[in-house]
């Protein structure tokens, strides 16, 4: 392709045209890609669990035992010590996310993904958790056990 | 509908054809780095043939979900979390990944698309790509042979590719299938306990055993290295190793006649670690 010298407006109308084929052509493949990248970034998801939930009826754990339950969107641990007290924590492992469980020939909890484990206390003891697990509070009101998010102090 | 007539022996089928071709897939890249059939003008076939070793684990660990029993969900669960480690572009990729903040039923409609769409497309391209530089390339042998090649070249023997080699070819696909076909129907794969969001990741978890060597990586490396998290160091020094192995090509020598022997040295390091690693994650407790 070569350019008249001789008409320089020539060449201005035609780069005035090929930036709005361009253009034109750049704004309609935008067009296509955000619905589509809008698809694929899925929505957040609305965390339905509350402040409180209810984990376990009194008397369903025995001593020195554990149990999952469902606190929102996420596992919890719910732990009945031998000493007979009752411990709650985020059952999702700090280290890659899969869930713990307590080891009552342990009497720790335990992650089986990469043998991480935590004191009932949720503190990170051994293997590679880089943090504790989020504790949670316990309260008995009637023969339901209560489990609700620290409120910060 | 719960009984599919030979059902189960398509799925064994499916499962053991799929863990032999990532098998043959390492043993085809450590038989080219030990032949250095990677050497120039083959750089561009070697870089193809590991993003498709890439794409194949891909492969893998999509179709690892799709069972849907525990096993695979866990080890969704800790993939998906791993390639969140990454940093800046780590968390993004991981909600994509998993079609949410966390594994659930739309991460399984996800890694179907990946599975029988995304990455069938992608492979098509690479294996068009791989196979013409092949044809187009030739076959590369062993430094020394061609060394004495030049040296005399009445000592060159070729086979043609059509008819000669395609037949041997044919010979050891029958051969392949046989093998298949046996391995399918006396050890047929299970299913394994379908998955349980809310349960707890059970004793034993593992993930498939071509994954076992970085897995075992990330067990061993401590939870804190200097100022580092133990995870984000493994993340991105595997990373790092993979990298250098893709430009493997470009370290060698041009000379044939003067191979570098440290190479040598490496490839065989890699072949027993990635074999120590994995025997080791598998005898873990």
């Amino acid at each position: 392709m070569s350019v008249d010298e001789n008409s320089p407006s020539g060449s201005t109308r035609r780069s005035v045209i090929e930036y709005f084929v361009g253009g034109g052509l750049l704004v309609s493949l935008a067009s296509f890609l955000y619905p589509v990248m809008r698809y694929l970034v899925p929505p957040p998801v609305v965390d339905l669990g509350g402040d409180e939930v209810i984990a376990a009826k009194v008397g369903a754990l025995k001593p020195n035992s554990g149990e999952i339950f469902r606190f929102g969107n996420h596992p919890g641990l719910l732990i009945l010590a031998a000493d007979g007290t009752y411990h709650a924590l985020s059952a999702t492992c700090t280290h890659l996310g899969c869930t713990v469980q307590y080891r009552a020939d342990m009497g720790e909890v335990w992650c089986a993904c990469h043998n991480g484990t935590y004191g009932i206390d949720g503190r990170n003891i051994s293997g590679p958790p880089p943090r504790p697990l989020d504790v949670f509070d316990v309260h008995v009101r009637g023969d339901e056990i209560y489990v609700s998010r620290k409120r910060e102090a | 509908m719960t009984k599919v007539q030979y059902g189960w022996l398509i799925r064994s089928i499916h499962s053991w054809s799929a863990n032999l071709m990532i098998f043959f897939a390492f043993v085809h890249m450590f038989s080219v780095a030990f032949l250095k059939a990677y050497r120039k003008p083959r750089e561009l076939t070697w870089i193809t043939g590991m993003l498709l070793l890439f794409v194949v684990m891909g492969f893998g660990f999509s179709g690892y979900l799709l069972p849907w029993n525990t096993l695979a969900f866990f080890a969704t669960k800790v993939g998906t979390e791993i390639a969140g480690q990454v940093p800046i572009i780590g968390k993004p990729m991981m909600v994509f990944l998993r079609g949410g903040d966390e594994v659930t039923g739309a991460t399984l409609t996800r890694f179907f698309g990946f599975h029988v769409a995304v990455l069938p497309g992608i492979v098509g391209v690479l294996i068009a790509v791989h196979l013409f530089l092949v044809q187009r390339l030739g076959m590369s042998v062993p430094p020394k042979t061609e060394v004495e090649w030049v040296k005399d070249p009445s000592a060159r023997r070729d086979i043609k590719f059509f008819p000669n080699f395609a037949l041997r070819e044919m010979m050891a696909w029958y051969v392949a299938m046989g093998a298949l076909g046996a391995l399918a129907a006396i050890f047929p794969w299970d299913l394994g306990t379908k998955a349980d969001l809310f349960g707890s990741a059970p004793a034993g978890i593992k993930p498939e055993w071509y994954f076992l060597f970085m897995f075992q990586t990330l067990k061993l490396i401590p939870s804190k290295v200097w100022f580092m998290d133990g995870e984000v160091l493994g993340v991105l020094g595997c990373g790092l190793a993979g990298l250098l192995w893709v430009l493997l090509p470009f370290f060698e020598s041009e000379q044939p006649s003067r191979p570098r022997k440290w190479i040598n040295g490496l490839v065989i390091f890699a072949l027993v670690y990635v074999i120590g690693m994995s025997v080791y994650g598998f005898l873990a407790k």
